[in-house]
């Protein structure tokens, strides 16, 4: 793949403004309309085919089973009596050939339907948009801005792997935002995907850089290279199904099998617990209801042994379905950044590649449930813009979108943060580990429920409160869940406090940190007064400073303008964050917390 | 209404509440420092001067002007909610007399009474209502009893839309909402006069431009 081209050394090609030279490393971002692959039709009316030859086989299911029984027991030929189906009449009346003709007819007309629609299925990336055409009846043009673009997933699901193909997803801000372009080879799909992200990227300033310092990149590979390469990866895909080959290894995260494994089955011991107490309730409540309507102790044994089935087999499948299907979406994991931002690759069966270019998550939250502990397993999970409808974001996959480390120990934990928040500077990170994860320790900079409002949070006041940051801002909460979550300033929407009649005879007051739509929330309660309105005061001001620093929206183009010589070197887990254009002084914006009233 | 349109909304006989020192290394010299935006006089003509504050000195406090919002939004919710109490009681009337149904008075009666307890708390609330455009963010406050305040970054606001009712219309006045990228912000200022509400949003607008980066 030339996917590792990057923004730094672009082919020095035609210099028209929309496109890449050459429609860049796929050769389709050339502002022209192509197709999709054209086994796409296959895929997507295939399932149409499969559901109308399930009704036609469950009809003619007696006709099965009568054959069946008239060949291992001709005897019971009372089964046998199936009624009349069209089988039999077709066969009365001698229309066999008619018959076959006519399946014959429908197959060509449902592959001449196919065909259209794939002929009417297109895509043309531009510079500045990416855009699909689709359907003859009712036609659908979608396009969408590029640097609006909150991510590009790759998802291969199983079928598709097999013949090498994925799904491509341009992930948009906004409800049922995204756009799909399903489906391309698998390479291809590749290469359109750094083509995206590089004009996403906003690369072209830096294009022009670089011609003037007259670097040159290889030639791209040739049409007959990429179908030999294409082959090639559909084989070694099925074995290691993971894109790595433009990444430094050692900056990748991986997470070992067996860990993954066994934290998800400790998880599953809350759901064992969970079903277990809705088992013991029921069957202790049927054993009573029998005993006092007098049962003899007979049909109680039977009936109980038949709530137990009834009831055991569908929860244990429950258990077990919930568990393989959380393990199998997390296997082989790997998290590894990028030129054009972090890669997460996950999936066992189905795999699903995303890449989260610069500043395009919106909070972060490093979470361990009571049953990690002891194991110091930690998961990341993110906000971002998934660009799903609503419905769609209710989905399991969904969830999983939202995970960026399934499970992790300390140091998977710090190196997927400073992955995912490139910008973050190092002297945050005691305040996310040592004051935050790991709870209140002398002299805590976290501003937190006095011990008068403890009732907010009976277990866990000393813990729950704020930080502030250049930043961002750090949210830690929950004692038996420990929580700790980074919302990152230049991304944060909004600060709002609440104070009710109870809160003011407290002096304590409420607040929340706004931000997008996803798993982790911004509210806390019970502050001291004081600090929910500094909140208020200092966050607002602290992320319009943070946003006027932030250009992730483009983030090549602000690359590109730091003169390249001076380039400072960013740490080599970051290769694309926008550097840190501030002084450097390390003083907490807070100001040291006055002595209480 | 008395039009006063350049005095700030300020009354020496509001219960002050202390000034909080909430933030007294108000501005390190970080970045340059962003100025709050002019506002023409026309925000404060013919709009509350004074903000009703929760007596408590432990409420919700933040220096600086608050702009408030027309006594017409009142007056124009009693008229809307007098049509909707008359409508109630046409309705329950016809269907008592005219087909013996006795039952219909008590859900017509629940909702005047909430009806009538909402517009009694309704000046008050009016009063409460404010907003304060500083050098970053737009901060929007409502409610006594349960204070409620929301802060925008300007560059955060992806658009701003005024909306206006038939009988918002006859009064001259307008609500002005703010949308940002999260739905849980959820800005509404009702009651703005006309030419305050396009006065603020053209504001808005433009300094949002100014400051916009991405989502």
């Amino acid at each position: 793949m030339t996917d590792s081209a990057g923004w730094t050394s672009q082919p020095d090609g035609d210099p028209t403004p929309a496109v890449l030279p050459q429609g860049g490393s796929s050769s389709q971002a050339d502002g022209e309309w192509h197709r999709m692959h054209p086994l796409t039709p296959l895929f997507k009316g295939g399932l149409v085919l499969i559901i109308v030859a399930g009704i036609v086989i469950s009809n003619l299911r007696d006709r099965v089973i009568a054959w069946t029984v008239s060949v291992f027991a001709p005897g019971e030929s009372k089964y046998l009596d199936y009624g009349g189906d069209p089988v039999d009449w077709v066969l009365a009346n001698n229309l066999v050939l008619l018959v076959l003709l006519g399946v014959l007819a429908l197959a060509i007309l449902l592959v001449v339907v196919f065909w259209m629609f794939w002929r009417f299925h297109r895509f043309r990336i531009t510079g500045d948009h990416v855009e699909v055409r689709k359907g003859i009846v009712f036609r659908s043009h979608r396009r969408a801005p590029l640097d609006r673009v909150q991510g590009v997933n790759l998802t291969r699901p199983f079928p598709a792997r097999i013949i090498g193909l994925a799904k491509l997803e341009v992930v948009g801000a906004g409800n049922d935002a995204n756009v799909e372009l399903e489906y391309l080879s698998t390479p291809k799909a590749e290469s359109i995907r750094a083509d995206i992200l590089r004009l996403a990227s906003g690369a072209r300033a830096a294009r022009a850089q670089v011609r003037s310092g007259g670097a040159r990149m290889p030639a791209h590979a040739s049409m007959t290279s990429q179908l030999v390469d294409s082959m090639n990866v559909g084989v070694s895909d099925l074995i290691a199904g993971v894109d790595l080959a433009d990444v430094a290894p050692e900056s990748v995260v991986k997470i070992p099998t067996g860990r993954l494994v066994a934290s998800q089955l400790i998880s599953a011991v809350l759901w064992v617990l969970f079903f277990g107490a809705i088992f013991v309730v029921a069957m202790s409540a049927a054993f009573f209801g029998m005993t006092a309507d007098g049962d003899s102790s007979g049909e109680i044994i039977v009936a109980m042994v038949g709530i137990a089935l009834g009831m055991g087999v569908p929860l244990v499948i429950a258990v077990v379905g919930i568990t393989w299907a959380q393990i199998s979406k997390s296997l082989r994991y790997s998290i590894a950044p990028t030129p054009d931002g972090v890669r997460i690759t996950y999936g066992l069966l189905t795999t699903v590649t995303e890449t989260l270019p610069p500043g395009r998550i919106f909070a972060v939250e490093v979470t361990q449930s009571l049953l990690w502990r002891p194991f110091g397993w930690w998961t990341v999970k993110i906000n971002r813009m998934s660009g799903k409808s609503a419905a769609q974001q209710q989905s399991g996959n969904a969830q999983q979108f939202n995970i960026v480390l399934p499970v992790g120990k300390r140091a998977d934990v710090e190196r997927v943060l400073s992955l995912i928040l490139p910008g973050a500077p190092a002297q945050d990170l005691p305040l996310v580990w040592e004051h935050g994860i790991l709870g209140p320790t002398v002299d805590d900079p976290y501003r937190t429920i006095p011990k008068r409002a403890w009732w907010h949070r009976p277990l866990s006041w000393k813990r729950h409160g704020y930080a502030i940051t250049e930043f961002g801002v750090l949210l830690r909460r929950g004692m038996l869940w420990r929580k700790l979550a980074v919302f990152p300033l230049a991304r944060l929407q909004g600060v709002s406090i609440a104070q009710g009649p109870l809160d003011r005879l407290q002096n304590v007051s409420g607040g929340q940190v706004h931000s997008v739509t996803g798993p982790i929330s911004g509210t806390l309660s019970g502050l001291e007064r004081d600090d929910a309105i500094a909140l208020l005061d200092r966050v607002s001001r602290a992320a319009a400073l943070a946003a006027a620093r932030d250009h992730t929206h483009r983030w090549g183009e602000w690359q590109a303008e730091i003169p390249m010589p001076s380039e400072p070197p960013v740490s080599p887990a970051s290769p694309a964050p926008p550097a840190p254009v501030l002084p450097p002084p390390p003083a907490p914006v807070l100001p040291p917390r006055a002595p209480e009233e | 209404m008395t039009e006063s349109p350049t005095t700030p909304p300020a009354d020496p006989n509001e219960p002050v509440p202390p000034v909080v020192p909430a933030a007294p290394v108000a501005q390190e010299p970080v970045a340059p420092q962003a100025s709050a935006p002019v506002l023409p006089p026309v925000l404060d003509a013919g709009t509350y001067e004074s903000l009703r504050t929760p007596r408590s000195g432990r409420a919700l406090a933040l220096d600086g002007v608050w702009h408030q919002i027309s006594p017409r939004y009142v007056v124009s919710q009693y008229v809307q909610n007098a049509i909707f109490i008359v409508l109630a009681v046409i309705a329950a009337l016809v269907l008592a007399l005219a087909f013996a149904q006795t039952w219909v008075w008590i859900p017509a009666g629940v909702l005047v009474l909430v009806d009538v307890f909402t517009l009694i708390i309704l000046p008050r609330q009016a009063r409460a209502l404010g907003y304060m455009l500083r050098a970053d963010d737009v901060v929007f406050r409502r409610g006594i009893l349960w204070q409620r305040m929301v802060a925008v970054p300007y560059g955060r606001m992806q658009l701003v839309d005024i909306t206006q009712g038939p009988l918002d219309r006859a009064f001259g006045i307008s609500q002005l909402k703010m949308v940002t990228a999260t739905a849980t912000t959820g800005v509404q200022i009702p009651g703005l006069t006309q030419e305050a509400a396009e006065v603020l949003r053209d504001t808005l607008i433009e300094v949002a431009e100014t400051r916009r980066t991405g989502l």
